[in-house]
């Protein structure tokens, strides 16, 4: 008891609410919120239904904490006296009001540090910087505030699978605008990104096999400073993951390039929200290829990009030979261990090589396929012994056959020597 | 050492020679076996060639034995490394993959072999008396090798042979009232799994051959006591017939067809290495084209063309008695052929018998040629 | 005429035999050995000496100074042993659970590092940044002697 006296007197002051220093305990038991809300019944009931499972209920607040008032008063159903506003009664909060409200507690690190230490207390500076706050301001009041993604009443940690803020949710709770043609009409932009991520390959990642490691909309876009990332930002955002590919980008001739050309650097090849896992078919000067979109034919990226292509494929086709080759040995039961473990290494530079493309440069890519073709290259070599090996077992037992058969030559002559030796008898048995 | 000897002896030992014969001589009575050895005629007529198959299904019989004993050295029978011992038997272990290949391809081998012999017995009426019991022991060691083949097949414990015993092992749960248990004593628990392949590896290597060995030694004893059955048109003719000394004539004709046999069966092992397949998983859907071993397909063929109900009896445990009842009658074949008893020929048995292997053939071919679904 | 006859059929008979015999003798000989030196290659113990590879001799005590790691080949696959700094050997299988490529010991990081997306595992194993979406698979290591041996459990 003590103890919950000792909080809640903290969350008194904390929120400011010291004007109404109750005796804890009793604040604690007897709330007349609860009590008239739940008679009253309907959606005025709601919100205390809703409070049950919530984060501030869980924490020890209750309804005064947020809305103010005083819950001791109004036991005897005098509703003014509850909420009185000279107690500091806000009751339900405007629209354009709500990012302060909630800001009163959320942005304070003194308060939010009680109840976790490592509790960031800039949502309300990032979000005024966000499309979302920054409309806000202006007074449109159909974008997003707090409660739009984390829920009313029932808000619930994002940590919670539950929670509509949960990583696996974050696309559907986005979406429950954002893919609202009717409700996006006024702002210009698309609605059918959800539809694109679901069938992209951080989409399934995390909505199909529910790896958390996949971004969801707020990884790139941030989440309650959401904005859309700035053309020549976005390799950093996905240098985020993609580490090794934009430091490479970073160095790349196309840096330069395309910032100076205002492209959206990974995005101009890869996309974005319906983003595919690429293929090597992207690359290089064939039908397929994103190269081509810039470089004409002939020039000297076109050519860089037709030796890249060059080296993977011949890398490719080179590691098929050898593991097909491999595979036929194994079948014939043949020993291929140290091939297939160099086969292996083989496709590391192959991935290798896939990641070197976006150094776009033909001497660092040959590098690293090289390498790949050099292991690839001695698998084959052991693939082929070992079928030798199989041709030197067949050559083996044709020998061992050879021998049977002098025998068997050997055993009939002599057969027919002891036939004269030993005659042949014209016998009766008279049975 | 010959001066202890006395003068009778003496006369003995300088009679037998030099060389082991003789050392041997000195020490154990041999006469009867040289008596034997010398006074075994074999009958030559045209069918003399038949002879020859119950040789070489004994010599296939030693190849297993001895291929079988080798490959009990890395052999491991649990589900979890069954596959992957036989695998190294191919890949580690030298002329492991030759080893395996030849006890493969000599079960098959043994098994034609021994289809033949019983099938030219069967038609030279070669079980007329005084040769029931040798018939009687040699069926049974066709069941006995028609065993080894089943339990040997899920051995390797690749999907096939997964597969293959749970269908086989099926079948005989429409037996009559022992149906059920004799299922879960064959599979050891409701389902093929590890503890089945325990259980057949000890039927393959311990049961088997304790009980062959006993059946093969009474077989060869009685044949050799016996000696070799006269067709019965030559003997009822009562017209002379020629005869080849057994030894060393016959014995070397013996080992040149032993001999002959070996040769295939190595250019068999060399062309057609035996493969590993794929390691079973108990729980993958069964692949397409999951067939017993060629021996057993005519039964699993006719299985199939029985309806599922004959006269609202189950159509397949018909099916199932059926071939029990005929395992049986062919063990009793030579008391069931009266006219052979007093030296005749019965028409009737002969005329089941080609039936039975036009059959044989018929439904091996059709099983081989129409698409399978078990 | 009896005895030139004789003479006529040992005249040819004697070489033949000689032959016959040479025949049979060398035949006989080679076909055992075809038959024997299979058996005895056979019996020899191979390279590997079981089936299943679960264990596999990783290093020697001494080989890895403190702080760094080594590939070694477990079965066809890349394994992966690490003597940490508070000189304790962990095992793991090399392969990084994003696009399998073969990860690596990084001594200025202190934990593994895959080069191919810069996936970073822990000393546990665990995947605690870059793509990789699972931990590494991780070996017993005991020390037997002089040698460090690695297994694969369960």
């Amino acid at each position: 008891m003590k103890k919950i006296g000792y909080i809640l007197s903290f969350i008194l002051i904390g929120c400011g609410a010291t004007a109404f220093a109750q005796e804890p305990a009793r604040a604690e038991k007897v709330n007349s919120c609860v009590s008239c809300h739940l008679e009253m019944g309907d959606e005025l009931a709601v919100p205390v239904e809703g409070m049950k499972e919530d984060v501030h209920a869980q924490q020890g607040l209750s309804c005064a904490d947020c809305h103010g008032g005083d819950p001791t008063a109004g036991l005897d159903g005098d509703m003014e006296a509850a909420k009185n506003p000279a107690k500091g009664f806000v009751g339900k909060p405007e629209r354009t009001a709500i990012p302060q409200f909630c800001a009163r507690c959320h942005s304070d690190p003194n308060y939010m540090r009680r109840f976790n230490p490592r509790a960031a207390t800039d949502q309300l500076s990032a979000y005024k910087t966000s499309v979302h706050g920054q409309l806000l301001q202006k007074g449109d009041t159909k974008v997003a505030v707090c409660t739009d993604c984390h829920g009313v009443h029932g808000i619930r940690n994002a940590k919670d699978a539950r929670s509509s803020v949960y990583p696996l949710n974050i696309p559907a709770t986005c979406g429950r605008c954002h893919a609202d043609a009717e409700y996006m009409k006024d702002y210009s932009i698309p609605t059918d990104q959800i539809e694109q991520y679901q069938t992209s390959v951080h989409g399934k990642a995390l909505l199909e096999k529910g790896d958390q490691a996949a971004p969801a909309c707020n990884d790139c876009h941030g989440n309650h400073g959401a904005t859309p990332p700035g053309a020549p930002t976005i390799a950093f955002i996905c240098g985020q993951c993609h580490l090794n590919n934009s430091e490479l980008f970073f160095a790349s001739p196309h840096r330069a390039a395309f910032d100076e050309m205002g492209l959206p650097e990974c995005e101009t090849c890869h996309g974005n929200h319906g983003i595919q896992h690429p293929t090597d078919s992207m690359l290089g000067a064939g039908p397929e290829s994103i190269c081509t979109d810039c470089h004409e034919e002939g020039s000297p990226g076109w050519l860089t990009a037709a030796a890249m292509r060059e080296q993977i494929e011949n890398l490719k086709s080179q590691i098929f030979v050898a593991d097909s080759l491999v595979a036929k040995a194994e079948r014939a039961g043949m020993e291929v261990s140290e091939a297939k473990f160099q086969l292996h290494d083989a496709d590391d530079a192959l991935i290798k090589s896939r990641t070197m493309v976006h150094s776009l440069s033909e001497e660092r890519i040959t590098e690293v396929t090289s390498e790949g073709m050099k292991l690839a290259e001695s698998a084959l070599t052991a693939g082929r012994a070992a079928l030798a090996e199989l041709q030197f077992r067949r050559k083996g037992l044709a020998i061992s056959i050879i021998f049977i058969l002098i025998l068997a030559a050997g055993l009939y002559l002599k057969i027919k020597e002891v036939d004269q030796k030993h005659p042949i008898r014209s016998a009766q048995r008279g049975e | 050492m010959r001066t202890s000897l006395s003068p009778e002896k003496d006369k003995t030992a300088q009679r037998s020679g030099r060389g082991l014969a003789a050392w041997l001589r000195e020490r154990y009575d041999l006469s009867a076996l040289e008596y034997f050895i010398k006074k075994k005629e074999v009958p030559l007529h045209r069918h003399s060639i038949w002879y020859y198959f119950g040789g070489i299904t004994l010599f296939f019989f030693m190849i297993q034995v001895a291929t079988g004993i080798l490959l009990l050295l890395y052999y491991r029978p649990t589900a979890e490394a069954a596959f992957e011992s036989v695998q190294f038997i191919m890949t580690e272990v030298r002329f492991g993959w030759l080893i395996r290949s030849i006890h493969s391809w000599s079960a098959n081998l043994m098994i034609a072999a021994a289809f033949v012999h019983l099938f030219s017995v069967f038609f030279l009426k070669a079980y007329r008396k005084p040769r029931e019991l040798t018939w009687v022991s040699g069926v049974f060691l066709l069941f006995l090798s028609l065993g080894f083949g089943f339990s040997g097949y899920l051995l390797p414990w690749n999907e096939l042979a997964f597969f293959a015993t749970k269908v086989g092992t099926e079948i005989v749960a429409v037996v009559p009232l022992i149906g059920g248990f004799l299922l879960k004593f064959l599979r050891g628990g409701e389902d093929v799994t590890g503890a089945t392949l325990t259980r057949f590896f000890g039927f393959h290597v311990a049961v088997l051959p304790m009980i062959s060995t006993v059946l093969l030694l009474f077989h060869l004893w009685a044949v050799q006591k016996q000696g070799m059955s006269v067709p019965l048109k030559l003997e009822k003719d009562g017209a002379p017939y020629k005869t080849m000394p057994f030894f060393p004539n016959f014995l070397l004709r013996d080992l040149l067809g032993w001999i002959l046999a070996l040769g295939a069966l190595a250019a068999i092992a060399a062309l057609f290495p035996w493969e590993l397949g794929v390691k079973a998983d108990p729980f993958a859907p069964a692949p397409a084209g999951i067939k017993p071993e060629w021996y057993f397909v005519f039964m699993f063929q006719t299985l199939k063309f029985i309806p599922a109900k004959v006269l609202g009896l189950d159509g397949e445990m018909l099916g199932v008695l059926a071939f029990g009842l005929i395992g049986a009658l062919l063990v009793l074949v030579p008391f069931l052929d009266r006219k052979g008893q007093i030296g005749e020929s019965s028409k009737i048995l002969g005329v089941l018998g080609i039936v039975s292997l036009v059959y044989i053939i018929i439904m091996t071919i059709v099983s081989y040629v129409v698409p399978q679904t078990f | 005429m009896n005895s030139a006859q004789n003479q006529a059929q040992e005249q040819p008979t004697l070489p033949r035999r000689k032959f016959v015999n040479l025949l049979l003798g060398g035949g006989l000989l080679t076909t055992i050995g075809s038959i024997f030196v299979p058996i005895i290659n056979f019996i020899i113990p191979p390279k590997i000496q079981e089936a299943v590879q679960n264990s596999v001799v990783a290093a020697k005590v001494g080989e890895l100074p403190l702080n760094s790691g080594k590939i070694f080949r477990f079965g066809v696959k890349p394994g992966i042993l690490i003597h940490t700094q508070n000189d304790e050997y962990v095992a793991f299988s090399a392969i990084c659970t994003h696009l399998d490529c073969t990860v690596q010991y990084r001594s200025d990081f202190k934990h593994i590092w895959c080069a191919c997306h810069n996936g970073h595992f822990d000393l546990t194993g665990k995947n605690i940044a870059g793509p990789p979406p699972r931990p590494l698979e991780s070996y017993k290591v005991d020390i037997r002697n002089e040698d460090i041996v690695v297994t694969r459990e369960g």
